[in-house]
């Protein structure tokens, strides 16, 4: 008894460097690319922007009749909207939603794909035959059309329901990739090995095969969720999801509706954000070549 | 003995002609596209008929709530503009659906009663097919010419900006990059003339074999083009970087070399041929996604295409209307995705061979 309560702790706290000292070398090679780092950077600083930021700018939704369309200035520091607000405290606040749809959207888009991904590889014949056929339908399909014609069908009238129909719609293009990659390292040494063993399949799929195709899961997961803010701004920017909450998408929409557009002195407040969804974009598109980074090894040598 | 040879020759029969089928590529992927035609019309079905609260079921409750007839005639009148026998059992309805569909039968419109929605697709699928297919030629293009130039000039200041440029407009939005046109070109600088590309022709200019036509065709379809050559250009080129980089380390380009082949040769027949393989490879994604996005593209710009209609469509709740567009996109990407594995299985003979997809 003495000796388990004496260890564990020390377990605990092994484990707990070991977890800091991986996390240090995976950021070290992340900086090997630095345009892919500066992304990671920009992503960090856009996702505790929309997080932490809202608690320290307060959202002023009071209407300023006197204060439409103001340009930048120290009060206002990105000027002011239709009805007089800040647009600097509307891009503050307007972002987590944006993530947060993002985020769980490519969770069950990425989930889908390695789960079926791997099966249809690993079990072939019917099984890998009906799985491609459904992803062949479904890409196929003309999204963002398919998205129009179900926003028009169903409410789609919370945060999770659009996530959970995005997630459900964009994991095709993802299976492809983790099923050509599980194809191919099913047939290596080591899986071979582990077969020779007999670990059992569960053990060479979570054991052998998973982990080495992280940097395809981890970037699937990027693109996923560039696909899902893709979408969603679409469909709230073409006002068929009807979200009155503070959304960059809302943001934009709202510009639209009320031909800001094609109003000279609402300049910023299109603009911004405009330029805060093509930033987070970016940053996570550029992000992917950090990551391919820290997976590839063949990569690193060349620096 | 006898009864055994007898049941095994239609067995080898079969087996032979599936053979040929599986083996024939043409034949493989016109079956396959038949097969999600099919499975994109029963989806379609489900959708509308057979979906609780679905949109035939809204009609229905509709009329009877705002014209204060009996349910038997709404549901009537919602038959005859859905093209279904709602008395029918849904399995004869479904038989039925799919019949008139091949047909080119999809029913007639909810809110201007009379007029087929075969008619008005007709009316406005060609300025679509136009403006995609405009810019998807030009970006694919382009693609593979830069993405070779920047591959070639690897490192330079040409694979620079070139790479530059790609990075950033294959990863923001495509409408974005169309308001930020509009906003810029349109309202700040005043440049280009908003209202006067509304539309896709000028009031005045009818479809005829003329120069007018096609430069005012032209003038109006710019926008939707040039910002779907824009965003797409970026993508072919980021591909065909790569793939042309690997291509350039294949065995064969430099035996081609050590032959004294000219480099003009070798850049063509070696290098370009199998190095764009990869674009064609990530067309059957690419194609839905610029169909899909004309909704978007078609909404900032004012193009009147398809996908405007079926933005219209949705916001007035034509269901007729809707169903009929969304089949006919649908279809029309399973029609150029099998006209790129054509195109595929032309310049690369190794697939029409070998069964991997």
């Amino acid at each position: 008894m003495e000796t388990i309560t004496l260890s564990a702790p020390k377990h605990i706290w092994n484990s707990i460097s070991n977890l800091i000292r991986s996390l240090w070398i995976t950021l070290k090679l992340m900086t090997y690319n630095k345009v892919g780092f500066l992304g990671f950077l920009l992503v960090v600083a856009l996702i505790l922007f929309s997080t932490v930021g809202p608690y320290f700018v307060k959202l002023d939704t009071t209407v300023k009749v006197d204060q439409i369309y103001m340009t930048p200035s120290a009060q206002h520091w990105l000027g002011t909207d239709h009805q007089g607000r800040d647009v600097f405290s509307q891009i503050v606040h307007g972002g987590y939603e944006v993530l947060e749809v993002g985020l769980t959207a490519a969770t069950i888009a990425v989930v889908i794909a390695v789960t079926f991904g791997v099966l249809a590889a690993f079990v072939g014949s019917w099984v890998d035959d009906t799985i491609l056929a459904i992803t062949d339908f479904i890409i196929a399909v003309p999204q963002f059309a398919f998205l129009t014609v179900l926003a028009a069908i169903i409410h789609i009238n919370s945060m999770l329901l659009l996530a959970a129909i995005l997630g459900l719609l964009n994991w095709p293009a993802l299976l492809r990739t983790i099923r050509a990659q599980a194809l191919s390292l099913k047939e290596r040494e080591f899986v071979e090995a582990a077969r020779a063993l007999d670990l059992g399949t569960p053990h060479i799929i979570f054991r052998e095969i998973v982990p080495n195709m992280m940097s395809y899961i981890v970037i699937s997961f990027s693109l996923a969720t560039t696909y899902a803010i893709y979408q969603q701004v679409g469909l709230i920017l073409l006002g068929l999801v009807p979200f009155s909450g503070n959304n960059w998408g809302v943001m934009l929409s709202k510009a639209w509706v009320r031909g800001a557009i094609f109003y000279k002195g609402s300049f910023w407040y299109i603009m911004s954000p405009v330029i805060a969804i093509a930033l987070l974009q970016l940053a996570i598109v550029t992000t992917n070549r950090s990551i391919e980074q820290v997976y590839n090894p063949r990569l690193r040598t060349d620096m | 003995m006898g009864e055994s040879t007898v049941s095994q020759v239609p067995i080898n029969k079969i087996r032979r002609r599936w053979k040929v089928i599986s083996h024939d590529y043409i034949l493989r992927k016109f079956i396959r596209s038949l097969f999600i035609v099919w499975a994109a019309i029963t989806a379609t079905f489900v959708l509308i008929h057979m979906m609780p609260s679905n949109p035939i079921e809204l009609y229905v409750n509709q009329l009877v709530m705002q014209q204060g007839i009996t349910y038997e005639e709404a549901k009537d009148q919602a038959a005859t503009l859905f093209s279904i026998d709602l008395k029918k059992p849904m399995s004869l309805q479904y038989i039925e659906f799919l019949q008139k569909v091949i047909k080119g039968d999809f029913g007639t419109s909810v809110l201007s009663p009379g007029t087929p929605v075969a008619d008005i697709i007709k009316e406005y699928l060609p300025w679509t097919v136009f403006s995609i297919g405009t810019g998807l030629l030009i970006s694919f293009t382009l693609g593979i010419l830069l993405g070779m130039l920047a591959a070639y000039r690897r490192d330079t200041v040409v694979d620079q900006l070139l790479t530059l440029y790609a990075s950033i407009f294959s990863a923001v939005p495509n409408y974005l990059v169309a308001i930020i046109i509009l906003v810029l070109f349109g309202v700040q600088w005043g440049v280009m003339p908003i209202a006067k590309l509304r539309g896709v022709l000028s009031p005045g200019v009818k479809p005829a074999l003329s120069w007018v036509f096609v430069k005012d065709a032209l003038f109006h379809g710019s926008f939707p083009i040039i910002v779907i050559v824009l965003t797409w250009t970026a993508s072919w080129l980021l591909i065909m970087r790569s793939s042309t980089w690997s291509t350039l380390e294949e065995d064969y380009v430099n035996v081609a070399r050590a032959k004294g082949l000219t480099d003009g040769r070798i850049m063509t027949a070696y290098v370009g041929r199998n190095a764009t393989l990869p674009l064609f490879a990530r067309f059957a994604l690419a194609i839905g996604l610029i169909v899909g996005g004309s909704v978007l593209i078609e909404q900032i710009t004012q193009y009147r295409g398809v996908g405007y209609t079926l933005l219209q469509a949705v916001n007035r709740r034509d269901y007729s209307l809707m169903q009929g567009i969304f089949l006919i996109l649908t279809f029309s990407v399973i029609f150029a995705n099998f006209f790129a594995d054509l195109l595929y299985g032309w310049i690369d003979p190794r697939i029409k061979v070998g069964n991997n997809k």
